[in-house]
C-alpha cells in the first residue's frame, strides 16, 4: 500500500515531568475526513501542534507526502501543504476579512491581483462573501471560525487540520458549516479534525483515532470507535462500560 | 498608478515651497523637518507596519553618518559614494542587529529595549575611537559643490532631502501593495497566525530591518553633507531615536505619510513655541511628550488615522444614508 499523505509515527512529547503526547501514531490520507477525538487535556492540540511544526518532538516522527518534516518549521510545513485552524482563535484583528484571507491566498501567489482574486473566491465559499470588507475584530465567534477555515484554505493545502473549527457554534452554524468541510473532502483535501461535537464526527469523519492520556488507545470507524468499551471508560471513568452495557436499569 | 497621485500631490506642493520663500530660516526648518521625516519613515517600516517597535533608530542613523563622514574626511572618497556607501553600511548593521534580536526571538518591549542597547554600544565606541574623531568628532571639509554633495543655496539642499523623502514615501506604498508588505503586516498582528500561513516570519522581519536601517541611515548621511559635522552624541545619541519614533506614531505608524505628518507637525509646534518663550532647553522634548498623550488619548492612530476617519465620515454624511443606517447614527 502507497504511503499515506500524513503519517505520524510514535510521537512524544514532555513538557518538564508532563508527557503530554506518549508514542502516538496516526495517519490521513486524501480525500478523506479523519477524526481526532478525546477527553478534555488528552493531547489532541499539543499533537496538532507538533504536526504543524509549532512544537518539536521529544521523539518520533512526522512524515509528510513522503518526506521527514519531524524538524521543519511551520512556515516550510505550509509551503508544503499542511494548514491548521487554531482552537482559539487568532485572527489579524486589525485587517479586514479580506486582508486576512489574502495573507494565506499570497503563499502560492505573488501577484496582488491574483491573490486578492483567490481570496474573494475562497472568502465566498466558506460564506464570508458579504462580509469581506468588515474589520476581522466585528466578526462573531461563528464568523471568526470561518475566517481561520478561510484563511487556512486560502493557502492551498493538501493537509488541513481543524482545531474545534466546531466549538462554540449553535447547531444551526454547525448545520451551515458540514457541508463546506464535506465538500473539501470531495476536491481531495485531506481533513484531520479535532472535534468535540460527536454529531459531526459521526457523520463526516471515515476514520477516528482516540487519544486519551496523550496515547492513541483506539481507532476505527465511528460506529466501532463509540461501542469501544476502552473509549467509554476513557471518557466517563473506570467501570463505566459494564455500567453502560449493562442498560438501562435507571 | 492612482495610488501614487497623493505622494506626487505632496511632493509638488512641498518643491514649488522654495519659489515662494526664500528666508533662510524657513528653509532650514524645513529642511531639519524632512531630515527627522526620513529618519522616521525608517522607523515606519519596522515599527509601523512590522510592529517591531524599535528605540535604536540611531544605531542606523549614526552609521550612515559615520561612514560617509570616515571615508571623506580621512580616505578622500568622494561625497556621492561615501553617501551610497553609508547607506550600505547602515543596512549592514541593521541586518546584523536583526539577525541576532530576531534570532533569540526577542519581541516587543525586549526588542526595544536590545536595539536601545546596541545604539548606546555604538556610541560609546565612537566617543574613544580616534577613526571616529574620539570626543572632538568629524568635520567635513568646505567645498560648496555638486560633486562634493554641497550646494550654495539651501534651496537645493531642501529639494534634494525632499525627494529622499519622497522616495522613501513611494518605498511604503509600494511596501503596502506588495506579498512581503502584506506578510509584514501579518507578522505584526499576529506572528504564530502569520506562520501558520507559510510566512517565514523571522525573514521577512529581517528583511524590514534591513530595509528600515538604509532609511534611516541614509537621513545620517544627508545630515553630515549639511552640516559637515558629526560627534558621538549626534550620531547615535538617543535624541535621533526617539524623534524617528515619535514622529510616525503622532503622524500615523504604519501609513505612508505618518512620518511626514508627524514630523511637519511636531516640528512647527516646537518652533512656534520657541518663537514665544525663546530657547528654553528641553522645552522641544516637553513638546512631544505632550502631543504625544493627546495623539495617543484622542487619535491613537495617528494625525493621518483620525484623518481618514474623518473624511470617511464628511463622505458619509455628504450621501444620504441608507435606511439601516441612520438607526445608528
Amino acid at each position: 500500500m502507497a504511503e499515506p499523505l500524513l503519517s505520524v509515527d510514535s510521537v512524544s512529547r514532555r513538557f518538564g515531568g508532563l508527557l503530554a503526547v506518549n508514542a502516538a501514531s496516526l495517519s490521513a490520507d486524501t480525500g478523506r475526513i479523519t477524526a481526532l477525538i478525546g477527553p478534555n487535556g488528552a493531547g489532541k492540540t499539543t499533537l496538532f501542534s507538533l504536526i504543524s511544526g509549532f512544537l518539536k518532538p521529544s521523539a518520533g516522527t512526522v512524515r509528510y507526502a513522503g518526506h521527514d518534516v519531524t524538524r521543519e518549521p511551520p512556515h516550510r510545513r505550509a509551503r508544503r501543504g499542511i494548514a491548521r485552524t487554531f482552537q482559539i482563535v487568532q485572527p489579524f484583528a486589525g485587517l479586514s476579512v479580506r486582508e486576512n484571507i489574502l495573507v494565506g491566498a499570497h503563499l502560492r501567489h505573488r501577484a496582488r491581483a491574483e491573490a486578492l482574486a483567490l481570496a474573494e473566491r475562497v472568502g465566498r465559499d466558506v460564506g464570508l462573501g458579504d462580509l469581506l470588507e468588515r474589520p476581522a475584530h466585528a466578526l462573531t465567534v461563528a464568523g471568526r471560525k470561518r475566517l481561520e477555515l478561510a484563511r487556512a484554505l486560502a493557502t492551498e493545502p493538501q493537509l488541513l487540520l481543524l482545531d474545534e473549527v466546531l466549538a462554540g457554534l449553535n447547531p444551526s452554524e454547525i448545520r451551515d458549516i458540514i457541508p463546506v468541510l464535506r465538500a473539501l473532502s470531495a476536491r481531495g483535501i485531506g481533513v484531520l479534525m479535532i472535534e468535540h461535537v460527536m454529531q459531526a464526527v459521526m457523520s463526516l469523519a471515515e476514520h477516528v483515532f482516540v487519544l486519551a492520556e496523550g496515547r492513541i488507545i483506539a481507532q476505527g470507524s465511528p460506529a466501532e470507535v463509540v461501542a469501544d468499551p476502552i473509549v467509554v471508560e476513557a471518557y466517563l471513568g473506570h467501570g463505566a462500560a459494564a455500567r453502560v452495557g449493562s442498560g438501562h436499569a435507571h | 498608478m492612482r495610488a501614487f497621485l497623493p505622494i506626487v500631490v505632496v511632493a509638488a506642493a512641498l518643491a514649488a515651497v522654495p519659489l515662494f520663500v526664500h528666508a533662510n530660516v524657513v528653509l532650514n526648518f524645513l529642511v531639519v523637518t524632512l531630515l527627522i521625516a526620513l529618519a522616521g519613515q525608517g522607523w515606519n517600516i519596522l515599527g509601523g507596519y512590522g510592529g517591531q517597535y524599535s528605540f535604536g533608530q540611531a544605531a542606523f542613523f549614526g552609521t550612515g553618518a559615520y561612514t560617509t563622514a570616515i571615508l571623506q574626511v580621512h580616505y578622500g572618497v568622494n561625497a556621492w559614494i561615501g553617501f551610497a556607501a553609508g547607506i550600505a553600511a547602515g543596512a549592514a548593521v541593521g541586518a546584523i542587529i536583526g539577525a541576532l534580536t530576531f534570532r533569540a526571538g526577542l519581541r516587543s518591549s525586549y526588542f526595544a529595549l536590545v536595539t536601545l542597547a546596541f545604539a548606546e554600544v555604538l556610541r560609546i565606541v565612537a566617543s574613544v575611537t580616534p577613526i571616529s574623531g574620539a570626543g572632538v568628532g568629524l568635520l567635513v571639509k568646505l567645498d560648496l559643490h555638486a560633486q562634493a554633495f554641497q550646494f550654495k543655496s539651501r534651496a537645493v539642499f531642501y529639494l534634494v532631502i525632499l525627494a529622499l523623502v519622497a522616495v522613501s514615501l513611494v518605498i511604503a506604498q509600494l511596501l503596502e501593495r506588495s506579498r512581503f508588505g502584506a506578510w509584514l503586516i501579518a507578522v505584526r498582528e499576529n506572528e504564530d497566525a502569520a506562520m501558520a500561513l507559510g510566512v517565514d516570519a523571522f525573514t521577512i522581519k529581517l528583511g524590514a530591518m534591513v530595509l528600515s536601517a538604509a532609511i534611516t541611515a541614509a537621513a545620517g548621511c544627508f545630515y553630515v553633507q549639511y552640516f559637515l559635522f558629526v560627534d558621538s552624541g549626534i550620531a547615535y545619541g538617543t535624541w535621533i531615536s526617539i524623534e524617528a519614533l515619535l514622529t510616525p506614531i503622532i503622524g500615523g505608524a504604519g501609513t505612508v505619510f505618518g512620518a511626514l505628518a508627524g514630523a511637519l507637525v511636531v516640528k512647527l509646534l516646537g518652533e512656534g513655541i520657541k518663537l514665544v518663550t525663546g530657547d528654553v532647553p528641553g522645552l522641544d522634548l516637553m513638546i512631544y511628550g505632550a502631543v504625544l498623550v493627546l495623539v495617543i488619548r484622542f487619535a491613537p492612530r495617528g494625525l493621518v488615522g483620525a484623518f481618514t476617519d474623518l473624511r470617511t465620515r464628511l463622505l458619509r454624511r455628504s450621501k444620504p444614508a441608507p435606511a439601516g443606517e441612520v438607526a445608528h447614527g
